[in-house]
């Protein structure tokens, strides 16, 4: 299944490196990875996300915790955590087409963010599901390019309660 | 220079670490250049010895060390020697061994020494010489990127950025190494962040709010442990390096004796029970005894401590001691539930857990139940004893068995460390040499280097001047770091070294023999170096014996011998290991067992391939 680990870590050089390093050493392979500063400037967040199952993960998250640099992780998969996700999208729009793709931009609340002779592009934030939707509708106008900044995630606070 | 907060958590192994750390260095406020601070670090945390190599980018780190009146320095004659001498002294006290290398190449030659230490939990710091800081990364002279390539076999690096950082980092990484579950630390040092001057404050707390080994144990899962020994009928101790990590060897026997559980122990735990204790059953797993091997197979608990369920222990996995619960005791608790699935997981420090578990067995009452078991496998015992042919082997060459049970009833337990490479002699040497003590027993178990023996035997006697030392080297291991008998020479370090020598690589050629054909694809050594005249080269008492009946007089000679010597056995490239178990089988079912008694025992299922009296 999925898991997304929430990784607080120090916010060095190198740091990175380590996380993934002892990730992909242990035979895993990364889906998707974010990095970004939070709240504590000494620390950032990294949001990862693997397919794996349960014993695999278990074990993947106990080696990543004997990282020093490592302060805490969270899997949030199986928790109803919020899920975000940015993506870009480059989408074929001649005039004759083009008021369709604003109009499936508007129902998703995406944003147009470019407008080029026969292209647009699109910003578009959200779930899984619904940028899944987004793009299969958008696929039928002929994507010229996705861009995607990977999944981040954070629980919500009735679980902090 | 301070820390943030003074947050170090007393129970983060603090007891490990020495004392000298604790005391703010006598230096405090003086103004210093890197390199002297480094050096003050390294006084301050009570190093007295720094095994090393000079270069380039730790010249200035060189220049300081000059003037330390505390510490000596041992200068190998390669860095890969450095660090296992380091090891080698780490293994034999407890204490952090320090290297201090150079840049590039010299950092480089580290690593298979750094991977070593890492596999088996040894404490070290290293040191790394590194180009300046306005040039890293673009490639200069004798640059390499030693933190990227040791991230996966350290606990931690550090590649400094600023004086301000440096003795924070050094005070950090000797805690990181010798406290938890011990491992290797590499600081890289920019040659500009040497040169460049600074005041000296060695911090004397430590802020690691990310590392907190948990010590204590569950008291819960403590509870657990207890009652699932009460009521055990064939329970096992299953004991690893970590016995000999946290010192819990007489934690170890109290509960085995306490509860009559016989003990097993892995080739890192050897030493950490008595080998002439009646519940200690020796060696377990690919060359462990045969009434090992059916003992674990055949509990009903397995206790673990400090151990990993390595495949060179558990062969196959899937049909390792089937019918047995697990107690998992470890400090480390990414091993627990590792390979092997423990119904009782319990995280802490092998010593504390072990004397909590006793507190509450006692408290309980229980009274051992393990009498018709333990009877077992003194039956076992009999019928299938390791093979002690005496000195001559059939065809009337030295016996490699027999003759390392002489060596071992000449040493004395407790003021005698051996050392061996890797290969067919460290098996025999594991299953022969008899070791009451920790810590008199080292050995490359997790990476399996050779290379490793010689140079740990030199550090292990620089820590133990007044202990015998000798290394059991095989003429393969021993070509492979051969450059250090120059250090033990020139440095008037007194190790012995005892060549198991058939001119073969061994333990492959066995292999080879049982399940390739007996195809030797390169692993038959011409009879070349003449061991006693480069031994003598370089400045080492030497001699050759061939013949059994030259053994005793010949290990004598060694023992009694007033600095380094090398003895070149020769034995038979014909002789094997066994009792052993071909890898990926379950672990009892052996071949080369050897059977005695009754022909019931012979006609067992599992005789010897070359039939016999199982030779």
């Amino acid at each position: 299944m999925m898991h997304v680990l929430s990784i607080l870590v120090e916010n060095k050089p190198g740091v990175l490196s380590r996380i993934s390093g002892l990730i992909s050493r242990r035979g895993f392979n990364i889906e998707s990875l974010s990095v970004g500063p939070t709240e504590d400037p000494n620390l950032s967040r990294i949001t990862t996300i693997l397919e794996c199952d349960d014993v695999t993960s278990e074990q993947l998250t106990k080696q990543l915790h004997k990282l020093i640099s490592v302060h805490k992780i969270t899997d949030l998969a199986g928790e109803d955590a919020i899920e975000r996700e940015l993506v870009l999208f480059k989408v074929n729009a001649p005039a004759e087409t083009r008021s369709e793709i604003i109009e499936i931009a508007n129902i998703f609340r995406a944003k147009i963010v470019d407008v080029g002779r026969s292209s647009l592009a699109i910003e578009a934030t959200g779930n899984q599901s619904k940028l899944k939707g987004i793009e299969d509708l958008l696929r039928a106008y002929g994507l010229k390019e996705i861009i995607r900044t990977g999944k981040v995630a954070m629980s919500r606070s009735s679980k902090e309660d | 220079m301070r820390p943030r907060n003074d947050t170090a958590d007393p129970a983060t192994g603090a007891d490990r670490i020495s004392d000298a750390s604790q005391a703010i260095s006598p230096r405090q406020g003086e103004t210093m250049t890197g390199a002297q601070a480094i050096i003050a670090c390294l006084e301050a945390e009570g190093v007295d010895v720094v095994f090393g190599y000079p270069g380039g980018q730790a010249i200035k780190i060189y220049d300081a060390l000059y003037d330390s009146k505390q510490i000596t320095h041992v200068l190998a004659r390669h860095e890969q020697g450095a660090a296992h001498e380091a090891d080698g002294y780490a293994r034999a006290t407890g204490r952090t061994g320090v290297v201090l290398v150079t840049s590039g190449p010299g950092a480089t030659n580290t690593v298979t020494a750094i991977a070593t230490a890492y596999m088996d939990s040894v404490p070290m710091v290293v040191v790394t010489g590194q180009v300046p800081r306005r040039v890293i990364g673009t490639d200069a002279f004798q640059e390499s990127d030693i933190v990227g390539i040791t991230m996966p076999i350290v606990k931690h690096s550090y590649l400094l950025q600023s004086t301000d950082d440096l003795t924070r980092t050094f005070r950090e990484a000797f805690h990181i190494a010798n406290s938890g579950r011990p491992g290797p630390v590499l600081i890289d040092v920019p040659s500009d962040i040497a040169a460049a001057e600074m005041v000296f404050e060695y911090p004397e707390k430590i802020n690691l709010p990310s590392y907190r080994p948990t010590i204590k144990g569950n008291a819960r899962q403590v509870r657990q442990a207890a009652e699932l020994i009460g009521s055990s009928e064939r329970p096992i101790l299953y004991a690893g390096g970590g016995i000999i990590a946290s010192d819990a060897g007489s934690e170890l026997a109290r509960l085995a004796e306490l509860m009559q559980v016989p003990v097993v122990c892995t080739l890192m735990g050897k030493g950490g029970f008595p080998d002439g204790h009646p519940l200690c059953l020796g060696l377990v797993g690919m060359h462990g005894s045969r009434f090992a091997n059916q003992a674990i197979t055949g509990a009903d608990l397995i206790i673990a401590v400090g151990a990993r369920f390595s495949d060179r222990v558990t062969g196959r996995l899937s049909d390792f001691a089937p019918g047995a619960k697990v107690i998992h005791i470890d400090i480390d608790p990414a091993e627990i539930g590792k390979n092997r699935h423990a119904q009782v997981p319990i995280v802490g420090d092998a010593k504390r857990v072990l004397a909590r578990l006793c507190d509450e067995i006692e408290k309980r009452g229980y009274r051992p139940l393990s009498a018709a078991w333990l009877e077992e496998i003194e039956q076992e015992e009999k019928r299938h004893p390791f093979h002690h042919p005496g000195l001559s082997s059939k065809n009337g060459r030295i016996s490699p068995e027999g003759s390392l049970d002489l060596l071992s009833s000449m040493l004395d337990r407790s003021s005698s460390i051996v050392v061996t490479e890797v290969g067919q002699h460290q098996m025999w040497a594991a299953q022969h040499i008899m070791r009451d003590l920790p810590r008199t027993f080292l050995s490359s178990g997790g990476l399996g280097t050779m290379g490793f023996g010689l140079p740990a035997s030199i550090g292990a006697k620089i820590a133990c001047p007044d202990k015998t030392v000798i290394c059991i080297a095989g003429d393969g291991s021993l070509q492979m770091n051969i450059q250090e008998l120059a250090t033990a020479a020139s440095a008037g370090v007194d190790v012995k070294v005892l060549i198991m020598d058939n001119a073969a690589l061994g333990m492959v050629h066995q292999w080879q023999q049982l399940f390739y054909g007996a195809r030797y694809s390169q692993t038959i050594l011409p009879d070349c170096p003449d061991f006693v005249k480069l031994a003598e080269a370089y400045g080492w008492q030497a001699e050759r014996i061939d013949s059994p009946d030259e053994v005793k007089a010949a290990f004598e000679r060694l023992l009694s011998t007033e600095g380094p010597a090398l003895l070149d056995m020769h034995i038979d490239s014909s002789e094997n290991v066994y009792p052993m178990v071909a890898p990926g089988e379950p672990i009892d079912n052996i071949i080369g067992a050897i059977n005695v008694g009754p022909i019931t025992n012979m006609i067992d299922r599992h005789e010897h391939p070359e039939g016999g009296d199982g030779r």
